[in-house]
């Protein structure tokens, strides 16, 4: 009884959240201070077409590299959960057949997945999207291939290899815009170039790329850590 | 106008499959639904002009974390027939 109206509670707390937000956010059509000085500084500041990827990289660097350390925490402890287990049976595991319509056509799609995903966060600058977006794109061409063919062992020494070192970059090139520009992960120390072209925007493309590689690899590592722990049965 | 009718059906949509997903019984069911939520929200963000949102929601969302949930539901599923 007293749980019930204890949920009851909550959500009439919640429902009045969310009729003052709705209020709130009757006005969209002018931009607040912040918001305002990226749009009409960003251009000339940071040379990104993509907006959002200026205020991701450069303005708000500093989250960017949080999120990423946070994912990289993530991954590993969920790798290491699940590789205490995988000492345990040495014994290859047995696997359902997959059907040759998967198989035949993961064959021609995953490289044009893999493909995609770089292509994201190679244009981060320029057009939608960008590091987080591209790896997770290339973690879910993964994915297409480890459902294909199950028994596929990934290289993990590879991919931790990868890891380290784009976020060992990620941070040197942020630690470079201190010394070289006005700040942290400032992206005008290359020079920024053409508006609008690919070589455009400073370090945005360089960072993105290593970011790209970075979210890429972790969440392929989550992946097939937990693909490999997997116990299937004919 | 059209565009708001399919925002409409999109929000009928998410909030149907949201209900599917906690009401129903079966934990797969529930772990498809809970990604067509994800599905649905990233055309809606698409519709509400944040197409970056739109591909993390779609890759990571409805992606990714529908087949970790696969995955962790087999993995318990499996270790709970053999404890019992």
């Amino acid at each position: 009884m007293f749980k019930k109206v204890f949920i009851f509670i909550v959500l009439i707390g919640f429902a009045l959240i969310l009729v003052e937000s709705y209020n709130f956010t009757g006005s969209g059509e002018e931009l607040n201070e912040i918001a305002t000085r990226y749009a009409e500084k960003g251009p000339d500041e940071v040379g990104a077409a993509n907006l959002v990827g200026a205020v991701l990289v450069t303005y708000r660097g500093l989250d960017t590299l949080g999120e990423v350390a946070i994912l990289f925490l993530a991954a590993s402890i969920i790798g290491f959960f699940l590789k205490v287990k995988l000492e345990e049976e040495k014994v290859p595991r047995k696997v359902r057949k997959t059907s040759e319509i998967l198989e035949t056509a993961s064959k021609i799609i995953t490289p044009v997945i893999f493909l995609f995903g770089i292509y994201v966060f190679l244009n981060g600058h320029l057009t939608p999207g960008g590091g987080f977006q591209g790896g997770a794109i290339i973690a879910s061409g993964l994915v297409l291939m480890l459902l294909a063919n199950p028994i596929k062992k990934v290289n993990h020494s590879i991919i931790s290899i990868v890891e380290s070192i784009s976020g060992f970059a990620f941070v040197f090139l942020g630690i470079l815009g201190i010394f070289l520009a006005s700040g942290f992960l400032d992206n005008s120390f290359i020079g920024l170039g053409d508006f609008g072209k690919l070589l455009s925007a400073g370090a945005i493309p360089i960072i993105y790329i290593f970011i790209g590689l970075k979210v890429g690899s972790e969440l392929s590592g989550i992946v097939s850590n937990l693909q490999e722990t997997q116990k299937e049965e004919i | 106008m059209i565009l708001k009718i399919i925002a409409i059906i999109l929000a009928l949509a998410i909030i149907f499959m949201a209900l599917l997903a906690v009401l129903n019984k079966k934990l797969i069911v529930s772990i498809i639904a809970a990604g067509a939520v994800s599905l649905f929200a990233s055309v809606f963000y698409l519709l509400l002009a944040a197409p970056d949102v739109a591909m993390t929601e779609a890759a990571i969302g409805s992606g990714l974390s529908t087949i970790i949930f696969f995955y962790v539901l087999n993995k318990i599923k499996k270790d709970r027939l053999e404890n019992v």
